[in-house]
């Protein structure tokens, strides 16, 4: 397959992208974008400004900070929301686990990852948020290929599968009833492919670690592991130093890194075409289970 | 780039798993991980080969009963194409999955397994598909390598569908036959010397060809606004910008607007993207127009071509499929959304139910269910503007939701 076909983006994806923001902010009264400081959520806030321009993008954006992000992700965050005026309601993981409403995980492969969800609902309750926008896309997971654009939660953010409002041709129904919310997905259609071409095609700035750059890492399980004070290491497990990029960017415990030299975008995008790997078989989080991700959903994860 | 949205449908024996899974092998499109993944799952079963639905059937329930229950969206690329696959179940119990699934494609996948020919599946799929007048059809005999790769059986159940949809509404649909191996992966996206008296395009090539040039782009304009935008800033003190995506049709900077329900006129004072200003917009562009004049018009409202504006209608004869278990009551108000606009509608009465397996009219049904597809008339608070589904898909169908449980329960065509 020639590659040089491949840099285009599908431009109906972004008119239907804006579509959806637009219903999303005709239709709620407290919509908010779920910030996470990754390529994905970069993009819709791309879309956002686009499709308000030029009167100012109607949502705040919520980040649920585990406490273990990657200060290179936090940095980015805070510079894009200054750039572009936009309002930043931070919820922090760490609270949560001093409220005793979670514990934190042990062992070797402890994460904040499943703990997050919590400090999520409690935000979306306390800011009163009737729906919230993310940047998840059908073509990351199997259990995500089934999700809906306005996918409705009840009180426990939780996600039914089985009971999903059909979704007739553009036409979004977000009627819902007082403490359920909605989760609003603009770039379901998207695939990690089409983000890069549309990030080099907007010329948007990312976070610095999903260009090659050299970091302490671990070996563990066939893959590498970035080396931080949140990760649990056996005395085995020596950090040793790597020239390694991400290609989704989570926590610093749940996301492993890739060998890479790729330092431009179009290096990035030609590595995706040719890799052999999915997108998310860098996530550790999926690998507890095959239904790992559909388990998480139901309990209101986003 | 351009997207093809193609929808598919089929239970678990007929290969349409097999089929897209071999799709997304034969065009480079999945990871060596996940395919590895489906290959260990499908030894778990206890099965001694790859099993593709595995990549498709995305729930628990799916994996654990070996059906498909919801539309799943799968993705390939070639360098010409998006592809975006919207698989559905073909239970009749999930008749509604279907419809949904179907409703935004420009072409549907069609499979017959050669040795069974048409059954009843087969008819109420290509019965959708020409109620939501899908523009192309593409017929997919399948499994051919159990029939020794027979013409004549091809010929046979080519003339036996085409005997079966001699009574179709929408006959403009463009049909085409392709005898395959889903298995193989004989003419799908390679060919074969086992099928040499077929002379037609490999399914993927077939596809590439589709005219994706929206078929909306030759009716008249429509221009359902979402959202005003009013920055009032002191650069964009008086902008008043009203946002949408073209339903049909194209709009030009000029052009005489009507919006409704005012009925007031205005011209296009400019088409706005972002920082670009455009002299032009069409089906499916989002934009923001502003007009030459200060006219009322606010979300909901619809800005139509003044040439050829569409009808005001208050009582409306609809075709409908039910998609709630509750059943659809007469006489009960409902939410009608007509693109974004949402209105309260009567439901008058119940005119026939249709039997999808041979589209007669089941005598003496009066109700409509789950999965029933049929016709109703309905009586509208305020009118709404809309035209027929068969002149302009794009600005002729509606959702009704129900006030109280706030599901979408069915899915009308105007007639």
């Amino acid at each position: 397959m020639s590659n040089k076909i491949q840099w285009q983006f599908p431009q109906a994806l972004e008119d239907e992208a804006i579509y959806i923001l637009r219903e999303t902010a005709a239709q709620f009264e407290r919509p908010a974008i779920l910030f996470s400081g990754g390529k994905d959520s970069i993009t819709l806030v791309r879309l956002a400004q686009k499709a308000f321009y030029p009167g100012k993008i109607p949502f705040p954006l919520l980040h649920v900070d585990t406490g273990h992000n990657f200060p290179e992700t936090i940095a980015f965050r805070d510079e894009l929301v200054s750039s572009l005026n936009l309002d930043l309601e931070v919820r922090y993981v760490q609270d949560s686990i001093d409220q005793g409403k979670v514990q934190e995980e042990t062992g070797k492969y402890a994460s904040r990852n499943a703990l997050q969800t919590v400090t999520l609902l409690d935000a979306i309750e306390s800011l009163k948020y009737d729906a919230c926008i993310g940047g998840a896309r059908r073509d990351e997971e199997k259990a995500r290929a089934k999700e809906r654009i306005f996918s409705v939660r009840d009180e426990f953010g939780q996600w039914n599968a089985k009971m999903q409002r059909p979704e007739l041709f553009d036409m979004l129904n977000g009627k819902i009833n007082l403490g359920e919310n909605v989760r609003v997905f603009p770039i379901s259609n998207w695939t990690e492919l089409d983000v890069w071409n549309y990030i080099r095609r907007e010329n948007l700035a990312i976070p610095s670690i999903y260009f090659s750059h050299e970091r302490p890492i671990i070996e563990r399980d066939g893959m590498y592991w970035p080396y931080s004070a949140f990760l649990n290491t056996t005395a085995s497990e020596k950090p040793f130093l790597g020239r390694v990029r991400f290609r989704t960017v989570g926590d610093m415990t749940c996301t492993a890194a890739v060998v890479s030299d790729a330092d431009k975008l179009e290096d990035i995008i030609s590595e995706i075409l040719e890799a052999k790997i999915s997108e998310r078989g860098a996530r550790i989080d999926d690998k507890r289970s095959e239904a790992a991700m559909e388990k998480r959903k139901q309990a209101g994860y986003f | 780039m351009e997207v093809l949205h193609i929808a598919t449908s089929g239970s678990v024996d007929d290969g349409k798993s097999t089929l897209i899974g071999r799709l997304l092998y034969d065009t480079k499109s999945i990871t060596q991980d996940k395919l590895e993944a489906i290959h260990a799952a499908s030894k778990r079963k206890g099965l001694d080969f790859t099993d593709l639905s595995l990549l498709t059937d995305g729930l628990v329930a799916e994996r654990e009963q070996g059906i498909t229950i919801d539309v799943a969206h799968i993705y390939f690329s070639t360098p010409t194409r998006k592809y975006i696959i919207a698989d559905t179940p073909g239970h009749i119990e999930y008749t509604r999955n279907m419809v949904t699934g179907a409703s935004t494609a420009q072409a549907s996948l069609i499979l017959v397994d050669a040795r069974r020919g048409i059954v009843e599946q087969t008819f109420r799929h290509f019965f959708i598909a020409n109620m939501l007048r899908i523009p192309y059809l593409v017929v997919c005999v399948n499994k051919m390598d159990l029939v020794d790769y027979s013409e004549q059986r091809f010929n046979e159940i080519v003339a036996e569908f085409k005997q079966l949809i001699t009574g179709a509404a929408f006959k403009e649909q463009h049909i085409v036959f392709i005898p395959i191996s889903s298995l193989y992966g004989e003419n799908l996206v390679t060919r074969t010397e086992k099928f040499s008296w077929y002379q037609g395009d490999t399914l993927l090539e077939h596809l590439e060809k589709i005219d994706i040039d929206p078929a909306d782009a030759r009716h008249p304009a429509r221009f359902p606004v979402q959202y005003v935008i009013r920055p009032r800033t002191t650069a964009y003190h008086d902008f008043r910008g009203f946002a949408g995506r073209v339903a049909s049709g194209h709009i030009q900077v000029g052009d005489e607007l009507v919006a409704l329900p005012s009925g007031k006129t205005s011209k296009v004072k400019t088409i706005e993207k972002f920082e670009q200003q455009l002299p032009a917009a069409h089906a499916g562009d989002s934009v923001i127009i502003t007009l030459e004049d200060e006219i009322d018009v606010s979300r909901g409202n619809l800005l139509a071509i003044a040439s050829q504006p569409p009808s005001s209608r208050k009582e409306i004869t609809a075709g409908i499929c039910w998609m709630d278990q509750q059943k659809l009551v007469p006489g009960k108000t409902y939410l009608l959304q007509h693109g974004v606009n949402r209105i309260k509608a009567k439901v008058q009465g119940i005119i026939h139910v249709i039997d999808v397996t041979n589209n007669q009219v089941i005598p003496d049904k009066k109700e409509l269910g789950l999965n029933d597809i049929g016709t109703i008339t309905l009586k509208t608070a305020q009118p709404i503007f809309a035209d027929t589904f068969t002149e302009n898909p794009g600005n002729g169908a509606f959702i009704l939701i129900d006030e109280f449980s706030n599901a979408t329960v069915a899915v009308g065509f105007v007639e």
